[in-house]
C-alpha cells in the first residue's frame, strides 16, 4: 500500500538507471544515511561506538571488497586478512614517516599500495579457479602476515612489534590516536564507507561489474564475448584489495589504536568471508548485512542472559554463544541460500503486494 | 514463507537489541573491579586457574572481613578468549559501570588499554606482564606492572644462570637461546636481553615460535645444530608444553631449560610425563597451597561452597598468580582508603592508592602470605619495585622453589626502561610528570 511505484513515471534514461529507482527507496536510504550522520553521533553512547558501530563499518567496508572479488569475480580468496594487514602496516608507515600528511591521504594510498600488492597475488587467479585459487590466496595471507612479523622495519623496529596509531587531525579536529572521541573516529569510518558503498555499487552496475559477472558466471563464454581474462580478473583483485586495504588501516587507526599481526590472522580472512555468504554473494547490501551479523550477534549472545537477569558463568555463556551463533548461521543458510541480503529482496516484494497477495 | 519472516523478526530483534548491556549495576557501598578472563578458546588452560584465583580472593576478602575496610568488592567477568578485539569490546562495556582498575590478562590487550588509561583515568594493572617501559610511572601515571617486569625477571634469570655456572664473568662465551611466542607478549624480553648478551658477552640466539606454537620442528632442530649451553622460554598456552616435549624428545639437559613465569604450571609440564623433570621456571610468588591465604579461602569460600574452582586445584603456580594479583589490587585500594577515608573511591584515588602501595613483611604476613611472595614498594617514579624473582623447578609431582630470590640488574634495567619509557612516551604526546611536586 504504502510502498509501491505506480505514478512514478520515469521520463528520462538518468531516471531509469538510477540506483534507487522508487521513490519511498530513495526516502529511506536518505534517511538511514541522516541518522547515520546526525542522529547516531548524538544519541550514542561511547561502548555503542567504540565496540559496535565502528567495528561494524570497518568490516562491513572489508566484506564490501572480498564481495567484489568473490561475489562479483567469483574468485574465492582467502587472503583477506593479509590484504588488511598490509593496508595497515602501509598506513602506520606512511603517517609515521610523513607525519603532516592527511590521514585521508594516508588511508587511499595505503589501500593503493594493498591494490598493488592484491594483483600479484592476484596473478595465479589466471591459471587455475575455486578452491585451488583458495588455496593459493592462502599463501599471501601466511605470507604478508610472516613478512610484518619478520622484518621489523614494518614496525619501526618496535621491540614488541606493535603498530600504534598516531594522533592525527582532519580540520583541526582529532580523528586518530587516543585522545580521538568515538563519534569523530565513526564519522571517519561512516564517511569512508558511505562514499565506496557508492563506488561499489556504480562499479557493479556498469561495464566493469558485468565483465566481472560475465567471468564468474562462464569464464570461457566471457572470452569469447571479448572480455579480457586478464585484465578483469586483476582488476578486481585490486579494486578488492584496495577496499581491503583501507579497511585494514581504519581497523588500527580508527579502531584498535594499536595492533599486532595476529589482529590480521587466517581468523580474520575467514570472518570476512562469512560476511560475505551470509549477507549474500554478489550484492552490496549482503556485505553490510553479513557484517551486522557476524559483529552484532554474539554481542547480542553475550548481553542476552544479563538483560533477562541470568546470571550464567562466563564460561558457559561464551560457549552457548558460540553453539547458537554457529546454529543461526547454519539455519539462516538452509532458510535462505543466498543470503541475508536475498531475504531482504523477498521482504521488499512482498511489501509491494501488501495487503494483497496473490 | 511464515519461517522466512519469523527469521527476518528474528534478525531484525537481533540487531535491535544486541548492544543494550546488562544493567547489573554495583551496590551502592561497593567498589567495581572488571575481570578480564579466558575461561575458554586456546589458553584457557591457563586462563581458568587465574581467573578462579581472583574470584575466589575477592569472595574471601567479602567473606571474612566484610569487604575492604567494610567497603564490597564487586565484580564482573567479562569472557575474552585470550583475543584482542574481545578484551577491547569487554573493557568498554564494563567501563560503564565505573572500575577502579582493570587486570587485562594480556599483553595484547594491555597494548590496547595502556594509550586508553589516561584519558579514561582507569588505572591499567599488568602484574608482571604488559610493556616493561610502562615501569617509569614518570611517564606512564595509570599503568602499574610490580613486582617486577619482564625485562627484570630476564636480567635475574641471566643472573641466576650465572650463579648456576660459578659466577656471572663464566657466562662469557655460553650460549643461550631464547624461546619466545612470536607476538608483543614473548619479544617483549628480547631488548634486555640482547643488551646483557653484549654485557656478559654469552652467545644469544633469538627463536620466534609463531601463534599459537602447536609446531616447532624447526624450531627445535635450530637448537639441536645450536646445542646451548641453556634454553630460555618465553611462551604461553599449547606452546609451553609442546617445546617442553620438544625439549624431552631431543633429550636437553632439563635442568638447563628455564621458562618465564607464563611458562612454568602444571600444564605446561604433565604433558611431558616424566621427561619434564627438572624443569625450571621463574615465579614472583611460591607454588602450594599451604599457606594462611589458602586456609582462609578453604574456610571462608569452599567450605561455604562458594568456591570458583575445585579445592585440590588450589595452590597451582596460575591459580597462586590470581592470589597474588587480587591481593595487590586489593592493598592498593586500602591503602587508598588510608588517605581518602573508607568508602567507594573513584579510579584517581586508587591510582594514589597504587602509587603508594608499601607492603613490608609485616604486611604480608598479616594477609596470611608470609613466604608467599615479596616486599613491594611503589612510588611515583617507579611502577615496578624491581622485584626479585624465584626460580621453581618441576619434580615430576610438584614445583619445588630452588633458589632464593634472585634480584634483578636494576643498575643495568633501570636506565633502559628509563630510555624506552621516554621515547615511547614523547611518541604518544605524553610529557613527563615532575615527581618532586607530587610529595
Amino acid at each position: 500500500m504504502i510502498y509501491r511505484e505506480a505514478g512514478q513515471f520515469k521520463t528520462t534514461y538518468a531516471s531509469d538507471q538510477a540506483i534507487f529507482p522508487i521513490l519511498q527507496d530513495r526516502i529511506f536510504v536518505g534517511l538511514v544515511a541522516l541518522a547515520a550522520f546526525v542522529a547516531v553521533p548524538l544519541v550514542a553512547d561511547e561502548y555503542w561506538l567504540q565496540a559496535i558501530l565502528i567495528p561494524f563499518l570497518i568490516y562491513a567496508l572489508a566484506a564490501l571488497g572480498l564481495n567484489l572479488l568473490t561475489g562479483y569475480a567469483g574468485q574465492l580468496s582467502l587472503g583477506t586478512g593479509g590484504f588488511m594487514a598490509v593496508g595497515a602496516y602501509s598506513a602506520f608507515k606512511l603517517s609515521t614517516a610523513f607525519p603532516p600528511l592527511n590521514i585521508v591521504i594516508v588511508f587511499l594510498l595505503s589501500g593503493l599500495i594493498a591494490a598493488l600488492v592484491g594483483v600479484v597475488f592476484g596473478i595465479p587467479s589466471l591459471r587455475i579457479k575455486g578452491f585451488y585459487l583458495a588455496v593459493a590466496t592462502l599463501a599471501a595471507q601466511f605470507f604478508l602476515i610472516w613478512l610484518f612479523n619478520k622484518v621489523a622495519w614494518f614496525t619501526n623496529y618496535a621491540s614488541s612489534g606493535t603498530i600504534t596509531a598516531p594522533t592525527r587531525t582532519i580540520l583541526g579536529l582529532t580523528v586518530t590516536g587516543p585522545l580521538a572521541s568515538a563519534q569523530a573516529r565513526y564519522l571517519v569510518a561512516l564517511a569512508f564507507v558511505v562514499v565506496f558503498a557508492l563506488i561499489a555499487k556504480n562499479l557493479v552496475r556498469g561495464r566493469v561489474g558485468r565483465s566481472w559477472m560475465a567471468i564468474r558466471d562462464r569464464d570461457i563464454a566471457a572470452e569469447i564475448i571479448g572480455v579480457r581474462p586478464l585484465r578483469t580478473k586483476l582488476l578486481a583483485f585490486a579494486i578488492s584489495s584496495f577496499y581491503c586495504g583501507v579497511a585494514g588501516a581504519e581497523l588500527v587507526f580508527l579502531y584498535l589504536g594499536s595492533a599486532e599481526t595476529l589482529a590480521f590472522d587466517i581468523g580474520l580472512s575467514f570472518l570476512v568471508l562469512f560476511m560475505v555468504i551470509i549477507g549474500g554473494l554478489g550484492s552490496v547490501l549482503g556485505s553490510f548485512l553479513g557484517a551486522a551479523f557476524i559483529v552484532l550477534v554474539p554481542i547480542l549472545l553475550t548481553n542476552a542472559p544479563h538483560a533477562v537477569g541470568l546470571n550464567l558463568p562466563v564460561a558457559l555463556q561464551k560457549q552457548i554463544e558460540l553453539m547458537v551463533f554457529g546454529g543461526l548461521i547454519i539455519g539462516f543458510l538452509i532458510v535462505e541460500p543466498l543470503g541475508l541480503a536475498r531475504l531482504w529482496q523477498i521482504t521488499k516484494e512482498k511489501l509491494r503486494l501488501w495487503p494483497f497477495p496473490h | 514463507m511464515k519461517r522466512r519472516r519469523l527469521m527476518i523478526a528474528a534478525l531484525v530483534a537481533a540487531l535491535a537489541v544486541g548492544p543494550l548491556t546488562g544493567a547489573v549495576l554495583a551496590q551502592g557501598n561497593s567498589i567495581f573491579i572488571p575481570l578480564l578472563v579466558y575461561r575458554t578458546g586456546p589458553y584457557a588452560p591457563s586462563g581458568i586457574p587465574i581467573a578462579n584465583g581472583f574470584v575466589d580472593y575477592f569472595n574471601m576478602v567479602n567473606e571474612r572481613d566484610g569487604g575492604i575496610n567494610g567497603v564490597k568488592i564487586a565484580w564482573e567477568e567479562c569472557e575474552t578468549q585470550y583475543d584482542t578485539k574481545q578484551g577491547v569490546e569487554c573493557y568498554e562495556r564494563l567501563k560503564a559501570k565505573n572500575p577502579v582498575l582493570v587486570n587485562p590478562y594480556s599483553t595484547g590487550i594491555t597494548y590496547q588499554l595502556i594509550p586508553k588509561a589516561p584519558v579514561d583515568k582507569i588505572v591499567v594493572f599488568s602484574m608482571g606482564y604488559g610493556m616493561s617501559a610502562t615501569s617509569d610511572g614518570r611517564w606512564f601515571p595509570y599503568v602499574f606492572n610490580f613486582p617486577t617486569n619482564y625485562w627484570s625477571q630476564a636480567s635475574a634469570v641471566i643472573r641466576y644462570i650465572g650463579t648456576q655456572e660459578g659466577g656471572l664473568e663464566k657466562l662469557k662465551g655460553k650460549k643461550i637461546a631464547h624461546i619466545f611466542h612470536n607476538s608483543p607478549y614473548g619479544k617483549e624480553a628480547n631488548p634486555a636481553l640482547e643488551e646483557l648478551a653484549k654485557k656478559f658477552q654469552f652467545e644469544l640466539t633469538l627463536l620466534a615460535v609463531d601463534h599459537p606454537g602447536q609446531e616447532q620442528k624447526s624450531t627445535w632442530l635450530q637448537i639441536r645444530r645450536l646445542n646451548p649451553d641453556w634454553i630460555f622460554m618465553s611462551g604461553w598456552g599449547v606452546m609451553n608444553q609442546v617445546a617442553v616435549k620438544e625439549a624431552v624428545a631431543i633429550g636437553f639437559k632439563m635442568d638447563h631449560f628455564i621458562g618465564n613465569w607464563w611458562s612454568a604450571s602444571d600444564a605446561d609440564v604433565v604433558p611431558a610425563g616424566d621427561g619434564a623433570k627438572g624443569y625450571k621456571g621463574a615465579a614472583f610468588h611460591a607454588p602450594g597451597a599451604n599457606f594462611k591465604v589458602h586456609a582462609d579461602v578453604v574456610k571462608h569460600v569452599y567450605d561455604k561452597g562458594k568456591g570458583a574452582g575445585k579445592k585440590e586445584e588450589m595452590g597451582a603456580p596460575l591459580y597462586n598468580r590470581g592470589l597474588v594479583n587480587a591481593m595487590f589490587s586489593v592493598e592498593a585500594i586500602r591503602t587508598a582508603m588510608g588517605k581518602f577515608g573508607n568508602k567507594p573511591l573513584n579510579s584517581e584515588q586508587v591510582r594514589w592508592g597504587f602509587e603508594n602501595v608499601n607492603l613490608t613483611d609485616a604486611a604480608l604476613d598479616k594477609l596470611g602470605m608470609k613466604g608467599f611472595t615479596h616486599t613491594v614498594k611503589i612510588s611515583c617514579e617507579d611502577h615496578e619495585g624491581s622485584g626479585p624473582v624465584l626460580i621453581q623447578q618441576w619434580d615430576g609431582k610438584k614445583w619445588n622453589i630452588v633458589s632464593d630470590w634472585v634480584q634483578p640488574m636494576r643498575d643495568v634495567i633501570r636506565p633502559k626502561v628509563e630510555v624506552a619509557a621516554a621515547d615511547e612516551g614523547k611518541s604518544r604526546g605524553y610529557t613527563m610528570r615532575d615527581c618532586a611536586k607530587e610529595k
